[in-house]
């Protein structure tokens, strides 16, 4: 069968669904009695299989209607979720993306064959249905609309004294969706009569979510007795109509004006606030308060049918990697633009380079930002990883996850995936022991791991951290030391310890499982780590855990740099790397020895001479300068002859030509039109190290 | 336009004839992009010699060798006929876009052939696999190159080391 356009886009959709349905599927084995998890399981089925009948994946959508049916079933009530049903679930979820990828698979293969079996037979002895609980927690489910509502907060003048803020009244009311909040503060009299411990003030708040009446009504619980509030519902989002109430409407209802003068008024032509306000019937903060509502309702509407009608769309990636090949040399020619209007000393050409470097610039960031991913899509795959193994390695642990809506380059998360596994798994493996064995520990036998990331300056961190038994130093130095890595009796830090973890070939584990100890697991790592110009660290205290730390940059196109000069050669350092730059005069350092040591404001700080490495040798200047860069934890200087400055960094690939060259990770174009080589500082230092 | 299809030695080609150290030399004209003049070149460190560096070819960052050293026959001097021939190569089913530096461009001849001979196995001064075959014209010979051999990533790689020791490079030249 040949794979059409239409079916590519479903095979894509398909499986993002099945991604959900998964991560569903584990969430409500957690929490079993979740209608709502219930129905989303549901909808996701019967999307698939809907879709599936229609572009011809028949098997599919044969398969999963059977567990569809379950599913409604369960979702009414007549079924109840089992262990076994979650099981097979998950299975049948397993069982069609191999259907996706390869359409020869009937769906009367061993597995499907099995998987039906079991959900007919469910379907066929419907357990005693719990009485009560789903049906009603579905009809709760559904009154989770949005609404907009209007509330008028006057409380007492002695509320201060009464040690209640209002503001944080109003704080916790703006948690709870999109609010407007108006004071009214017509009635704080002039300074001078002013008692500061009185409240003058009072607020409408325009509030929508989808909480209800009551919900609102708990946040005055305290101040209900002596305040005057009012709650009602203004828009609950339901009437096409596009027309919001009139302003008179507004007033009318919150009884700022009565009907008779408002009827007054109506056949004068002024609008219809200006002529209130002027008649004195009601004061302009009234007006403005109405006005404001009018408007609130009127943005939450317009929010709601843009949310509906576009959320996104589907581009294929190669579209978009075109598109950043293609900013990123207008980032190159924009640099030359504003080299020759620099030159040329021309201020009408100045201000054009200027203008487009701005939208350079904006287009960049914004091109950027469209290649960012959540992370979160790939932390779902570990649930379903950890959850697996912990049961087949009889061990009982949670993995918790956190910072899901941090975003990263679209490459970055898909080259961290296979990392992520093996570090993941050797904690499920190594980190976190049996039951028994935690508990003998005087731990919960119930281990977990934490899976988190956050973004730090121009890097993001990502963590895995479990509460196991964390590493034995002495018996990774004593494999070390049996393997002939290390020579016996060396003296060596913790860090130096564990950074033999990631050497080629180590594994500690006393027995090879399917999972890990074979060793080969993180040099590999290490090295695709690397490969993203990340690092990556550990921590450890032995009895209490292990924290294994990635730091990886956010994109991988386009980074800043600090452009220095060797020579006539150009050579850019990433500037997230660099700490400071520093004169350097080879005469005030007499190196009698090898190891070369700078004194910065009484620190030591060893340095390498970049020339002398890269091998160039003519002409040595009196003053050179050095880069000190941080390099895990430890600040050392390289030696150049001169720093540019500040420069855009667009990555262009040296190619296959020179993927042996080590200390260079890449090449980018100067405005002037030459090439300057991007150092990889880490290598760098490695190397001489 | 040319009636070259396959890499059979004998069919007919349109060439680009160079200059390297006083012989003329020839690629195949489907396989050159174009012809710069010599600009700035950056030096990539930790390369052998005849890795000249790379040069930026409207954005695109291009590797540039000096044909003259991979082939043993000393530096390439710039002068003011010194100029880069950009080719596409193949390495490992993918399209490469290499720079190779030649003394002057020639021109493009048309070659039939019946004109065209395999590369002798002894008598010149390069790896008789870099060599397509050997065409005869009006002064003499053109010694056409197999650009995939010649630029291959093996043989870059490979050839630091065996340029000196190979047998073909201690028989007298042409």
């Amino acid at each position: 069968m040949a794979v059409d356009v239409h079916q590519e886009v479903f095979i894509q959709e398909a499986q993002e669904l099945l991604e959900e349905l998964e991560e569903s599927l584990l969430e409500l084995e957690n929490d079993t009695d979740n209608a709502d998890i219930v129905a989303r399981i549901f909808r996701a089925m019967h999307t698939i299989k809907g879709s599936g009948a229609m572009f011809g994946f028949e098997n599919i959508a044969h398969l999963v209607h059977d567990v569809e049916t379950a599913y409604d079933m369960v979702r009414n009530g007549e079924l109840t979720i089992s262990k076994d049903m979650l099981e097979y679930s998950l299975k049948s979820c397993d069982v069609i993306k191999e259907m996706l990828q390869d359409a020869a698979i009937k769906a009367d293969s061993p597995e499907a064959v099995e998987i039906l079996n079991f959900f007919r037979g469910c379907q066929n002895k419907p357990q005693e249905a719990k009485p009560e609980a789903p049906v009603d927690n579905i009809e709760e489910t559904s009154t989770a609309d949005e609404r907009a509502y209007r509330i008028r907060f006057k409380p007492e003048e002695t509320i201060l004294m009464q040690g209640t803020n209002p503001a944080h009244l109003l704080e916790e009311l703006e948690e709870m969706g999109e609010s407007k909040i108006i004071a009214h503060t017509s009635s704080v009299p002039p300074l001078a009569e002013m008692d500061p411990e009185k409240c003058y003030t009072f607020w409408d708040i325009l509030l929508t979510t989808n909480k209800t009446e009551n919900d609102i009504r708990d946040v005055f619980i305290f101040v209900e007795d002596d305040s005057e509030i009012k709650i009602n519902v203004i828009d609950d989002f339901t009437t096409e109509d596009d027309h919001y109430k009139k302003l008179g409407e507004i007033l009318l209802e919150k009884g700022d004006v009565t009907a008779e003068a408002l009827q007054a008024l109506m056949n004068e032509k002024k609008m219809l606030g200006e002529m209130l306000v002027e008649k004195g019937l009601v004061k302009p903060e009234a007006i403005a308060s109405a006005l404001e509502e009018q408007k609130h309702v009127k943005e939450m509407r317009n929010k709601k049918a843009a949310v509906e009608s576009a959320a996104s769309i589907r581009v294929p990636s190669e579209k978009l990697d075109s598109m950043v090949d293609l900013v990123g040399e207008l980032v190159t020619v924009q640099a030359r633009l504003n080299q020759t209007a620099v030159e040329d000393l021309n201020p009408e050409l100045m201000k054009i380079a200027e203008e487009v470097e701005r939208l350079v610039w904006e287009l960049r960031d914004n091109t950027m930002s469209i290649r960012m991913l959540q992370i979160g899509s790939t932390f779902s795959k570990y649930k379903r990883l950890v959850r697996d193994l912990s049961r087949d390695l009889g061990k009982d642990i949670e993995l918790i996850t956190k910072g899901e809506d941090t975003e990263l380059d679209k490459t970055v998360i898909e080259k961290l995936g296979d990392p992520l596994v093996h570090l993941v798994r050797n904690s499920v493996d190594h980190g976190i022991g049996t039951p028994a064995d935690r508990i003998a520990a005087g731990k919960d036998g119930k281990g977990q791991i934490l899976l988190s990331a956050e973004h730090s300056g121009d890097s993001v961190l990502i963590q895995i951290k479990d509460n196991g038994k964390g590493i034995d130093r002495d018996v990774i130095l004593n494999k070390a030391i049996e393997k002939g890595i290390v020579a016996e009796g060396a003296e060596m830090t913790d860090k130096e310890v564990y950074e033999l973890i990631f050497a080629a070939g180590f594994s500690t584990a006393e027995s090879v499982s399917n999972v890990s100890g074979r060793g080969v697991g993180m040099d590999v790592v290490k090295r695709n780590i690397e490969a993203l110009r990340g690092t990556i660290y550990i921590e450890s205290t032995l009895g209490v855990g292990t924290t294994i730390t990635l730091k990886l940059p956010l994109t991988l196109a386009i980074i800043d740099g600090l452009l220095v000069t060797i020579s006539d050669q150009s050579f850019i350092v990433p500037l997230s790397r660099v700490n400071e730059c520093i004169e350097f005069k080879e005469s005030e350092y007499k190196t009698e020895s090898c190891r070369k040591i700078l004194k910065v404001r009484d620190e030591l700080i060893p340095y390498v001479k970049l020339r002398d490495i890269f091998g160039i040798k003519d002409g040595v200047p009196d003053i050179q300068q050095i880069v000190i860069v941080e390099l895990e934890g430890r600040r050392v200087g390289f030696v150049v002859d001169n720093v540019i400055g500040d420069h855009q960094t667009v990555i262009k690939s040296l190619g296959k030509t020179f993927k042996d060259v080590e200390c260079v990770s890449g090449a980018s174009v100067l405005g002037n039109g030459s090439v300057a080589l991007i150092i990889d500082i880490v290598k760098v230092y490695t190397s001489i190290e | 336009m040319s009636e070259k299809d396959s890499n059979m030695q004998h069919d007919n080609c349109q060439v680009l004839t160079f200059m390297l150290a006083e012989e003329v030399y020839g690629v195949d004209i489907m396989s050159v992009r174009e012809v710069l003049d010599y600009t700035s070149v950056t030096k990539v460190p930790q390369t052998p010699d005849y890795m000249v560096g790379v040069i930026n070819l409207r954005g695109n960052v291009v590797p540039v060798l000096d044909l003259r050293l991979k082939f043993g026959m000393g530096k390439t001097e710039k002068m003011v006929n010194t100029c880069v021939i950009i080719v596409e190569v193949e390495i490992d089913d993918e399209t490469t876009i290499l720079g190779a530096l030649a003394d002057s461009v020639q021109e493009v001849v048309d070659f039939e052939g019946s004109n065209i001979e395999d590369a002798p196995k002894i008598g010149t001064q390069l790896n008789t696999a870099f060599i397509k075959g050997m065409a005869k014209n009006n002064d003499g010979f053109v010694i056409i190159l197999n650009v995939n051999s010649v630029f291959s990533q093996d043989d870059i790689l490979s050839l630091a080391g065996t340029a000196e020791t190979t047998p073909e490079q201690a028989a007298i030249s042409v």
